[in-house]
């Protein structure tokens, strides 16, 4: 890929040794007198514009990009806070948690509206909706379920069709899955009849959106819940096989969030990476090439906006409510 | 002249009559503002003396009464204050003037002229001795048809003179009288004066006589 | 004048100060029972929401199989969102074991009935508010108790502090702001009544002793009183001390009197020039003693008259006629001649009593000094000043003594027979002086004294 030019090293082996890191990169010169260590739950190929661009302002800085599901992020950062400067992920609940257990530094004077900033410290930079993608193929000639309930009926219309063709995340060890989940299960009752059908059809589980889009893409799965579309969308390859639907009857979106570690020694450049990314995608400063979609506030017809980011996030991250959750989704989804 | 002397204080009541007695005035005395005011009805004064502090009244009150009687003698006022204030007052109420006591007698006799002489027409004690008419208010002199008027000294030494005619005068005693007591003067002024005098005297019958060593006298004829 | 008042302290500054004291007292006092107030309703406003909270929660607990579940509900959490993004933190304990949340989390003893304790408490560096609650959970042969823990840190509140104070600080500053005009207002509607008495006090004329009649308020009826009564008796001390001099004045000078006329009379009939001698030593040092003690009283009364002029409009030339009017008998005496030559009304604004007392002064210095059959010349004139000129023919003054001629008791040299204190150029400097004016001596070119009395 024509973005990643710069010096691919191993800098720190035994941290490399103890993370098993879904990628790993360096950005800038390798003399440089600070780095910033990003934790990240975005794929590189995503996020490799916006660092590149961070960087021509910025000479003595280099940024090290280290990627990983949300699920590991909360654990490897709890564990070691000091060892990154930012973190990025698109698991808003652990984010917030993050941040009101004391993890974060407050930035100054970067005016985000309420609803995209908690404590000043935790800022939101993109809205992303979950959405159902779907291998048109399966579905030809009848129409493509825009709802819920009508991929519901379809599923339970051509078992055969879909049976271990159905995809979702596995919500023990996907964070931004299990987000996802919760926040469908809060919304409405369909979701569990979703789940028991998916159960029925011995639903694949997946640990990440890209993972999913491979299978859609290999044709392994016909239908996949819960998906990324903004990853989908990123892939050229995929839009004539792929079809992303945005259900109708209540949307689930997400907003990526980014903050600046307590621990960290280069505060300074820390917060400007946060502010360059924010004012990128509110419109300050704009970058066609950054493939991930802006932020934006806009509602849909159901009236239903965002995930907020308030307290509540922690509700399900909360070990008894989390066990009596995965309890019921296991049964529903395992069988 | 007739003098009413109002005064309280018996020793000086005395003094002041015993001294003018002596240039031949006639002095009644009273020592109360009743008696004077009885002394009022029955005689005829040609001049008041009238001390301010009295025991039965304050001469102010006299003052008023007399002058709200129409009764026009002329008041001196004898007084021991010398507040200006007090003189200005006892003349609004109609005194004549003032004298501060103690007094010299000089002056008492110089005021009294000049208080009868703006009084003038009242008084008329003019003393006649051959041929000669002397009004001392006035300071006329008078020889037949020729009338001078005398000078404050002459006329007041010629009084001295013609009230005792044939009397032998000192040359000192008519210093003391002539001129005040701070006065430095020679005997030699007296000599002045009397040389004026007898010019004055020329067309008349009155000669004044030298007497070497005593000093002078008028004579008569 | 040397008659500065002892002054300590003001009343005007004295009750500005306590009533913009009180009012400062007063709005700091209504800043602090305000703020603790707003303080008190707004911590119990969030502790309603952590009881609301906590409520929720502990009702989510539940027995299933001997474990406890607590499924709770969204908006157990949901409630704390607050403006300022309070960080919020909770505890599950069954017994002594922590099932989820924050184990290090200050809890406070709650009883089992479900009744909410609050406590404050610092948690991660934060002061925070905890609500805590607990409950008995019966299973089939089980009871457990769970306790339950909501916190919440207090940036909101801080703020909604803050703004509370902001406000109550701008009604107290406004209190206090309109307090010192009220109390500037009072302090002068207080003070006025004190100023107009010290007004009319002043404006009174010297002699002016009667009572203050105009009403005062009740509290200065006291010092009125005092004063008036004071007054009264300055009055009536005035009066006795004037009428004991005039008594002691008159018991004095009516001996003197009998002692001069006796020896008067006595000159005219003793013949030895010794005795003469002695008679006269006697009558000067009587004039000489009165004369001086005149002029002593008249000279006090020029020095308290001069602090207090009673001026008015009058006529000069008539004045100085009126004077010689007076003294013509005494000038007569010495054949003296008094001409008093003006040029029509001379109009002064004078203490009459005190002109006539510095002018008579004058012509009987002249008097004193001039020859017999001399004339003195009393020349009145308007411009460039109202002046008068006193003129004799006499030997004028010593030239190298006229500086201190004026000055109280001395006399010139040539005038060493002639009684007199020597007040008499005192007096009339004095007079002069009180007016504005100045007394010249100088003498003329033909000879003789020249005294110029300028107004």
């Amino acid at each position: 890929m024509r973005y990643i030019f710069a010096l691919m090293m191993w800098l720190c082996p035994a941290l490399a040794q103890a993370q098993d890191w879904e990628d790993q990169n360096a950005f800038g010169p390798a003399s440089a007198s600070s780095t910033l260590r990003v934790l990240s739950s975005t794929d590189t190929s995503l996020f490799a514009p916006v660092i590149e661009d961070f960087l021509q302002s910025r000479s003595g800085v280099a940024v090290e990009y280290f990627v990983t599901g949300t699920a590991q992020i909360d654990e490897v950062f709890r564990a070691a806070p000091e060892d990154f400067d930012v973190v990025i992920s698109s698991a808003m609940d652990l984010q917030l948690k993050l941040v009101n257990d004391g993890f974060s530094v407050q930035i100054a004077n970067l005016d985000q509206p309420d609803w995209a900033q908690w404590r000043n410290s935790l800022f939101a930079f993109t809205t992303e909706p979950a959405t159902i993608v779907i291998n048109r193929a399966a579905f030809a000639p009848e129409s493509v379920p825009q709802t819920r309930q009508e991929l519901i009926a379809a599923m339970r219309a051509r078992p055969e069709v879909f049976r271990g063709k159905v995809g979702t995340y596995d919500v023990r060890d996907s964070g931004l899955g299990y987000l996802f989940a919760t926040q469908d299960a809060r919304a409405s009752e369909t979701f569990w009849r979703l789940m028991e059908v998916m159960g029925g059809l011995d639903a694949q589980l997946y640990c990440c959106s890209g993972a999913m889009i491979d299978d859609l893409v290999a044709g392994e799965l016909m239908v996949a819940y819960n998906v990324l579309g903004s990853y989908v969308a990123a892939r050229e390859d995929v839009a004539d096989m792929l079809e992303i639907v945005l259900p109708l009857d209540f949307p689930t979106i997400m907003m990526r969030t980014a903050f600046v570690s307590s621990r960290t020694e280069v505060a300074e450049e820390a917060a400007a990476f946060v502010r360059h990314l924010v004012e990128m995608q509110t419109g300050q400063q704009s970058l066609e090439a950054f493939p991930l979609p802006p932020l934006s506030a806009t509602t849909d017809s159901t009236g239903q906006a965002v995930i907020s980011l308030e307290p509540a996030l922690m509700t399900y991250l909360d070990p008894l409510k989390r066990r009596t959750f995965i309890k019921e989704w296991s049964s529903a989804v395992i069988q | 002249m007739k003098f009413l002397l109002v005064e309280d204080n018996i020793e000086l009541a005395n003094a002041v009559s015993a001294r003018l007695q002596l240039d031949g005035h006639v002095v009644d005395h009273a020592d109360k503002i009743d008696d004077a005011m009885a002394f009022m009805q029955t005689g005829e004064y040609d001049l008041i003396l009238l001390d301010i502090m009295l025991p039965d009244g304050d001469g102010r009150t006299f003052l008023k009464h007399h002058r709200s009687g129409k009764n026009d003698t002329p008041v001196i006022v004898l007084t021991a204050r010398s507040q200006v204030s007090d003189r200005i007052s006892l003349l609004d109420l109609g005194a004549d003037d003032y004298m501060t006591k103690p007094f010299d007698h000089e002056e008492l006799q110089a005021r009294c002229r000049a208080v009868l002489r703006r009084n003038a027409g009242h008084a008329q004690s003019v003393t006649e001795l051959g041929g000669v008419t002397l009004d001392p208010v006035a300071g006329r002199l008078t020889i037949g048809a020729r009338a001078v008027t005398l000078r404050n000294r002459e006329l007041r030494l010629l009084e001295l003179l013609i009230n005792a005619p044939g009397q032998i005068f000192s040359k000192a005693k008519l210093a003391d009288r002539l001129f005040s007591y701070d006065e430095d003067v020679s005997e030699n002024a007296i000599e002045v004066y009397i040389g004026r005098l007898r010019k004055h005297l020329e067309p008349s019958e009155l000669r004044i006589t030298t007497l070497r060593g005593l000093g002078y006298r008028l004579d008569h004829g | 004048m040397d008659d500065a008042v002892n002054v300590a302290g003001s009343l005007r500054a004295r009750l500005a100060l306590t009533l913009i004291g009180s009012a400062a007292a007063i709005a700091i006092l209504l800043f602090f029972v305000v703020r603790t107030y707003a303080a008190q309703i707004a911590q119990s406003g969030q502790d309603s929401i952590l009881e609301a909270s906590v409520a929720s929660i502990l009702d989510a607990a539940t027995l299933r199989d001997g474990d406890v579940e607590v499924d709770f509900p969204y908006v157990a959490f949901s409630m704390l969102s607050t403006d300022a993004d309070d960080r919020v933190f909770y505890a599950i304990w069954q017994e002594e074991t922590l099932l989820s949340g924050y184990e290090l989390l200050p809890v406070a003893d709650a009883p089992d009935g479900g009744e909410i304790v609050h406590v404050s408490a610092i948690f991660d560096g934060a002061p925070v508010r905890v609500a805590t609650a607990a409950r008995i959970l019966v299973g089939a042969n089980t009871r457990t108790r769970v306790t339950v823990s909501v916190a919440q840190t207090q940036d909101a509140l801080a703020g909604t502090l803050n703004k509370i104070s902001r406000n109550v600080g701008l009604i107290g500053a406004g209190f206090f702001t309109l307090s010192v005009l009220v109390a500037s207002w009072a302090t002068n509607s207080t003070i006025r009544p004190l100023e107009r008495l010290t007004h009319s006090i002043t404006r009174r004329g010297p002699k002016d002793l009667s009572p203050v009649a105009r009403p005062v308020p009740l509290e200065m009826a006291p010092l009125v009183t005092s004063l008036n009564s004071f007054m009264a008796r300055l009055d009536t001390s005035l009066k006795q001390s004037e009428d004991f001099i005039a008594e002691a004045a008159h018991r004095v000078r009516t001996p003197l009197a009998t002692v001069r006329s006796h020896a008067e009379a006595t000159l005219q009939r003793v013949e030895r020039e010794d005795n003469r001698q002695a008679l006269r030593s006697m009558v000067r040092a009587i004039d000489e003693s009165s004369r001086a003690a005149g002029q002593l009283l008249d000279h006090a009364m020029i020095t308290f008259r001069a602090d207090h002029l009673e001026t008015r409009t009058l006529d000069l030339v008539e004045l100085v006629e009126d004077l010689v009017t007076r003294l013509a008998p005494v000038a007569e005496m010495k054949d003296i001649a008094l001409t008093v030559i003006s040029e029509g009304a001379v109009s002064v604004e004078a203490d009459s009593i005190l002109l006539q007392n510095a002018l008579r002064n004058l012509v009987e210095n002249a008097l004193k000094y001039a020859p017999e059959e001399s004339e003195i010349t009393l020349e009145v004139g308007a411009s460039p000043r109202p002046r008068v000129e006193v003129r004799d023919e006499g030997p004028g003054f010593p030239p190298d003594q006229m500086q201190g001629l004026a000055v109280r008791f001395s006399r010139g040299d040539n005038a060493k027979d002639t009684i007199g204190s020597g007040l008499g150029l005192t007096i009339a400097q004095d007079v002069a002086t009180a007016h504005g004016g100045e007394l010249t001596l100088g003498n003329m070119p033909e000879g003789g004294a020249c005294v110029t009395f300028l107004l």
